[in-house]
Parts: C-alpha cells; structure tokens; sequence
C-alpha cells in the first residue's frame, strides 16, 4: 500500500525508534528508569508530544490548552471502563474520537484568532474545562477525588460476554492480559509507535508541507487565494485526538481520572516538552517527554540520605556543602533544575535537545547545513 | 533517495521487534513469579516507603509526618531513645529491626495531587521495592493511593486521612487507618457545641470540596441538626483557594449564627485568618454572638493562624500536652531530635509505622495478608491514645477523641490549643455497617 512507503532514511528512522521504544526497560535501566511506572509515562507523554506538535511544530499555533484534551480521554477512558468494558480496546478509541470531537469544538472557535489571541483562548477554554471538571460537573468527574472504578459498575460488554470479576474490584486487562506493569507499557509503546508513524506520514505528505506553509506565512496564503482554516483547524483536531489516545491510555495503565490532569500546568508541561526536544522535528518532542518526566520521577525522589551517599568520597565538611547545594536542585527543587536547564536550552539551542544532536553530528560528519536524515529537516522552530 | 517498499522487509523486522518485544516482560515477570508477594525481601533489609506532601496545602503536615517516619524508623532499628516503643503495650518489637531485617526507607512527594501521589506510590514499589506505603495528608490522595496498594499488593498504612470514606465506602483489605474520621468528630463536638453555644442556633458551612471536605460537612451537619441547630447554607471552596474573602462576605447577610470551616492545612489558616479579619467574631446575630467551629483541628494550623484560634472549637485526634506515659515519651524524643513538639499528623504517622512493624513481628512476615490478619482487632495501649482497637470490619482504630479549643493564654507558641473534653471511645462509636463498603480479599500480589 502507498501509506506504509517511505524513503530508506526513514524506515531506517522508523525502525530505530521503535526499536529503542521496545527495548526501554533494558535501555533505561541502568539510568534509574527502568520501572514500569515511569516507563507508561514516556510513552503517554511521547504521545501527547508528538500530536502537540503537529499543531504547534508544523503550523506554530501555540496551544496553551492541550491538556483539556488529555483530561478529556482520561474520563471517557474511566466512563468507558465503568459502563461498557474493562478491554482497553473501546476506551482508547472512545477517548480518541472524544478527544478529537472536543478540539473540534475548541478548535472552531480558537482558530479564529491567531497568535497570542489564539494562546489565551485556548488556555481559557482550558481553564473552563478544568473547573467544571473540578466543582461544577462533579457528578460526572468525582472533582478533586477523581473518578475511580467500582466493583458495583455496571460494564454491559463484560456482562453481555459473561465475564464475570468476582468480588474484587477489577483492573483494566487485554483478552487477560493486565494492563498494569511491563504488559501496560509495551500496549503504550504500540500505541507510540504507531503514532509516530503517523505522525512522520504527516510530515511528509503534502498536508504537512501545507501545514508548514501556514506557518511560514499564513497571509501569503490568503492572498493567493487559499482558506487555511481548515488545515489549521485539521491540525488541532489530530493534535487533540492524540491528546485524547494518551489521556485515555493513562487511564488504561491506571484507572483514575483526576481533575488536575486538565489544569494550566499541565498545558504548561507539554509547550516545554516539544520546546525542550525541538519543536517542529519527529523525535525532539519525544525525547523532551522523557526527559521531563525523568526529571520529575526520579530527580524529585532524591532526598539527603541519598545525596549523602553520593557526596560520601568527600572529607564531611566538604560533603555537608555539597550535599547542601545540591538539595536545592533535586527533590522538592526539581522545578528548580527543570527550569535551569530548559533556560539553558533555550539560550543556546533554540531548536531543542534535537539542535544539540544535530550540532553534535554534523560536527562528526564535517556536514554543514546539510542536516538531512530524517529528523533534521525541517527549520529548527524559535521558541515563541 | 530509493523508495522501498517496507512490505516484506519491514514485516521481517517488525516480527523479530515484536518478539523481543514479547520475550522482554517473561525477563522480568519471571523474577517475580519466584516470590509469594508484591517485594518480598530476599536481602538484610526491608523497604518502607513514605508518601507525604512536600509542596502545596498540606505540605507543613508533609513535612512533620516525614520527620516522624524517620524517628520511627530510628526506633525500630534500635537507635535513639525507642520513643513509644518503651510504652507500647505490645512488646514484640525488640529494636533490632523487622523479622530479623534492617528497616530502610524511600519517600516521594504526593503533590496533594492524587495523580502525583500514584505515580510517586507506583514508583517506590515497582522500582525501589517498598513492601508498605504509607502517609497522605489529604483523604483523596488517601484513597487513591490505598487503592493502588491494594492492586499492587501490597499494605497501605494510612496518614492523616479524617474523610469516612477512607476505612467507609472506599475501604480496602489493605489498607489500614489510625486517624479518627469525621463521623466520629461530629459524634464527640455534637454535646460540646450544645454546652457552649445551645440547641437554637444556625450554622453556615464553607467546605473544601473534596471527598474530606464533603465527608466533614455531612457528619458536622448530622450532628448538629440532632441538637436542633439549623443549617443556613453549604458552600464548596476549591482545595488549596488562598483567597476566601469572596466567599466570606456572603456569611455577614445569610442570617447564619455559627461557621463551620471544614477546611484543613493553609486552607484553614488563610479562611479564619479571612473570618477574624472580617470581624465576623465580634458581630451579633439573631441576639447571640457569632462564633466559628473548626471540626478539624491541628496545632501546626493553630500556630499558623496564631491569636485567631482562641476559644475556636474543634477536634483532634492527638495533642502534644496530653499527660499520658505514651504521648511524653513521644514528645520527648521528637523534642529531642528536632526541638519541637509533634504535631497531630506526626503521631498518627509514627503510630501507624510502629503498628505495621510490630505487626509483621507477630506475623513472623511481611505477606499483606499475615501482616492484615495480625492488625485485625488488635487491641493496644501506649500509643498516646489509650486503649486502642484495630477493628477487623472495617480496619478503622477505635479509641477516644479529644475535643480542643483554641487557648486563651498560651504560655508557649507551641501551647495553643487546649484540651476541653476526651470524649469517650464508646460514644463516638458506629457499627462498620454505617458508612457501607466492602473490605474485599487481601491481595499478596505476584
């Protein structure tokens, strides 16, 4: 089929990330990573990132709402698990499609402005979304508890197919397979790897070439006579659908949906994941999830006891002042190191972690600005 | 550039990917199947993990329960004073560890976020092996951190959690909790609020809106409207709002006599900071003084809202000035260790690590269901509470509640509450059927 062709650099590509995805657990291991936990999250978030950028990578429109859409599939997920089945087959594809019905609407509207006007919409229908999901629609979300499973649930498919979960309170499972643990993250590594295949479809085709053309110069556009509404509005529809699949694949590895999954700081984190991987390229928004979710699990989790023991070849006083200087940076201070580095990275390599590899290679192959293979081929996007 | 057709090519590839794929979790999955349960400890020492608010509302409690783990584990290992291990009724614990194992221990931070709270709870079992979670300032956090133990397989020690829903509608068999809850708040402020205030008298609610704040409201208003006192109005503040003063002005011109803040942490600090400010204590209404009831109370907020506590009602589960041998050895060794005395939350936390310990004792292991059945109905005394009981229905501990009252002249900034009543445990207790739920089976976990 003509959608599964590509040129060689990309299957190479194509196959190099899925591969590097499969074999996370031993590939992240020996960094502290190598849990199922965390694991999930790099390839929700992986997710999240790459439809965020198809909206703000290709057509620069800068979302500052992306996370509504992530609640969004979160509770369909969760409603879906309550009413229908535990299978995380429907859920997922509910909470897409929910997911991409609810940027439609969003969409409808926001796209109308464009710029920072086109910011601030998005992240007040957000807001919106937030608290409704907070206080006013507590009957549907369960507010600041989250919406959880009971053993009471009615689960028609189940019922209908004779399953029957006894006198526990069931968890999300695939033909018998749980979702929780190693299971649930190869089922999210899939689902990554399929999306990034999407994704790297829309880059190349000419939709994309589209896309990128809205953001070049969207008045150009116009005035030769093109409505770019309804690329743009494509976009965030597909940006949200992704949005939705992550947030529905959260609630698949752990069935919860909370309402602050939908507040601005969740918005927030994913502008500075695709900024901090390099926005506009297919890997950089991957690798900026990861590295900010390792940031938060696993920098966040060392406290003195730890620091101490690191800092132990010191002579004490020596160690003491260590140990006291970098406290300030990890636990409770991760935002503090997040918020360093990504400053970092914005000075000098304004196209992202992917510039830095780029640099790197180029520097290796004694190729200037040739940069092809792939990844770098587009224009490393400022970080408006 | 060639194109090619990845058809046949890319199906070779895809299938040798997908069998490491499918080869890679029997690695790991294989290593678990050898053990009975969820982290069962091979090596000289047995992982706990600690999972308190760092940041956000409830962060001060974080931190006082974070401290207290520290003790407890200090004194389990046999070093420092051993604290409430010398009162303890049960003598098990000999103060060199655990079964025969060092007890060493990991923390996260909740965030006050139940999501935050899972994925740090999530991250102390699959990676770093704890065998037990405990803390959780916050009922929400609280239970959804207990139903992630629960599916996990392992034991859920609960912290500060006031909400009936943690050991009511949404208990687990593994979780267990020492704190008191809000039934039992209502049922001991009910007779105090008659003796102070009267039977005629009509209450306005400000309640944060969560599982606690919904569990807090309705057992206050239970209570209350038994004695004759009606309820004006109910109105739900955002957890962690800051600002209250939008939801303060409408109390002046509702006819209410009485608010009730069903608030805790910073939340309660900032809102009766916000109710004395805006005069509401020296107003009269309906031809009585107006008067604030704050069911919930901690020392850490009465020391953070300072003089606007005094003579404000509410209920503890424990206070450092209590006179019992158990409550002085703790406040001695944590005075010792960190020149303070010990909040609410610190207690509840350091009893909950002594209980689970001594409990895997008796048990001679650490299984979720060994250690369960040793905490069922386990009757104890020592702990600063009196004579305690683990009530196997509902793992909820049944002991007597304090009734506190903001104090007129304290002698210290630490001395801010006193004591009004210790309301006996037979008075605030409830058959486990009240508040519905079902335990469920143990879950050992792989």
């Amino acid at each position: 089929m003509k959608i599964f062709e590509m040129n060689k650099s990309d299957a190479i590509l194509f196959l190099c990330f899925s591969a590097a995805i499969l074999a996370g657990p031993i590939l992240l291991t020996p960094i502290g990573a190598g849990y199922p936990d965390l694991l999930q999250k790099f390839a929700i978030f992986g997710i999240f990132a790459l439809g965020f950028n198809i909206l703000f990578g290709l057509t620069g429109y800068l979302s500052f709402g992306h996370a509504a859409f992530l609640g969004v599939g979160s509770y369909t997920a969760v409603w879906t698990f309550k009413l229908l089945s535990m299978n995380p087959i429907p859920a997922i594809i509910l909470a897409t499609v929910v997911g991409g019905l609810f940027a439609a609407a969003i969409g409808f509207v926001s796209l109308r402005r464009s710029g920072i006007y086109f910011s601030i919409l998005t992240l007040a229908f957000a807001q919106m979304s937030y608290n409704l999901a907070y206080s006013v629609l507590t009957p549907i979300t369960n507010g600041e508890t989250g919406l959880q499973l009971a053993q009471s649930d009615p689960r028609v498919l189940d019922a209908a197919f004779g399953r029957d979960y006894g006198a526990v309170l069931p968890s999300p499972d695939f033909f018998g397979i749980s979702m929780s643990g190693y299971p649930g993250f190869y089922f999210c590594a899939i689902m990554l790897i399929i999306c990034f295949f999407i994704s790297m479809r829309i880059f190349r085709s000419p939709f994309g070439l589209m896309l990128r053309a809205v953001k070049s110069n969207q008045n150009r556009m116009n005035y030769t006579g093109l409505n770019t509404r309804p690329y743009a509005q494509a976009a965030f529809v597909i940006s949200g659908m992704f949005a939705g699949l992550a947030g529905g694949l959260m609630a698949v590895t752990d069935p919860l949906a909370g309402a602050e999954r939908m507040q601005w700081t969740a918005s927030g984190e994913i502008v500075l994941m695709t900024i901090l991987g390099g926005s506009g390229t297919l890997l950089g928004p991957v690798i900026g999830a990861g590295a900010i979710k390792y940031f938060e699990n696993i920098f966040s989790a060392f406290n003195e006891g730890i620091l101490m023991n690191a800092f132990s070849f010191l002579p004490e006083s020596l160690q003491h002042l260590a140990v006291g200087i970098t406290s300030l940076f990890v636990g409770e201070g991760w935002h503090l190191t997040l918020g360093a580095l990504f400053m970092l990275i914005v000075i000098f390599l304004p196209g992202g972690l992917m510039e830095g590899f780029n640099r790197i290679r180029n520097r290796f192959l004694k190729r200037s600005g040739d940069g092809s293979g792939g990844t770098a081929d587009t224009v490393p996007a400022a970080a408006e | 550039m060639s194109k090619l057709h990845t058809s046949r090519r890319g199906l070779l590839k895809g299938s040798a990917a997908a069998g490491i794929a499918l080869a890679t979790p029997t690695i790991f999955t294989s290593r678990a199947w050898s053990a009975g349960y969820t982290n069962e400890p091979t090596g000289g020492t047995v992982t706990l993990g600690f999972n308190v608010p760092q940041t956000g509302a409830y962060a001060d409690e974080g931190a006082d329960e974070l401290r207290a783990y520290e003790l407890a584990v200090e004194h389990i290992n046999g070093e420092g004073d051993g604290g409430m291990l010398n009162t303890f009724s049960s003598k098990a614990l000999k103060g060199d560890g655990v079964n025969g194992k060092k007890v060493v221990f990991v923390t996260g931070d909740t965030q006050t976020k139940s999501d935050a709270a899972r994925a740090s709870a999530k991250r102390m079992i699959e990676k770093d092996g704890a065998i037990m979670i405990t803390g959780g300032s916050s009922s929400g956090v609280a239970i959804a951190v207990q139903g992630l133990c629960q599916d996990a397989g392992v034991i859920f020690m609960a912290g500060l959690t006031h909400s009936n829903d943690t050991t009511g509608k949404d208990k687990r068999a593994n979780g267990f909790r020492h704190f008191f809850n809000t039934e039992m708040s209502g049922a001991a402020l009910g007779p105090v609020l008659k003796n102070a205030f009267g039977s005629e008298r009509s209450a306005y609610h400000l309640t944060a809106d969560y599982t606690w704040g919904w569990s807090q409201e309705g057992s206050i208003k239970k209570y209350t409207e038994e004695l004759g006192w009606k309820t004006a109005a109910a109105v739900r503040t955002p957890l962690g709002a800051g600002d209250f003063s939008q939801y303060i002005t409408p109390v002046l011109n509702s006819g209410a006599d009485v608010l009730v803040l069903n608030h805790y942490g910073r939340d309660m600090v900032n809102s009766l900071t916000q109710a004395v400010q805006f005069g509401l204590r020296d107003k009269q209404v309906n031809g009585k003084d107006f008067a604030i009831v704050v069911p919930l109370y901690s020392r850490l907020m009465a020391q953070g809202a300072g003089e606007n506590v005094k003579g404000i009602f509410g209920s503890t589960n424990w206070h450092w000035s209590l006179q019992d041998e158990g409550s002085k050895a703790f406040v001695k060794s944590f005075g010792t260790k960190y020149g303070f005395p010990p909040s609410q939350a610190a207690h509840t936390t350091y009893c909950q690590a002594l209980l689970y310990a001594d409990a895997c004792q008796r048990a001679g292991t650490f299984m979720p269901s060994g250690v369960g059945k040793a905490l069922e109905g386990f009757k104890f005394d020592g702990l600063g509470n009196g004579p305690t009981e683990y009530r196997a229905d509902d793992h909820q501990c049944f002991k007597d509640v304090l009734v506190v009252k903001g104090k007129e002249n304290p002698t210290s900034k630490f001395d801010v509450l006193e004591v009004v009543e210790v309301t006996p445990r037979a008075q605030v207790e409830y058959p486990a059927s009240l508040l519905g739920g079902e335990l469920g089976p143990y879950n050992d976990g792989a």
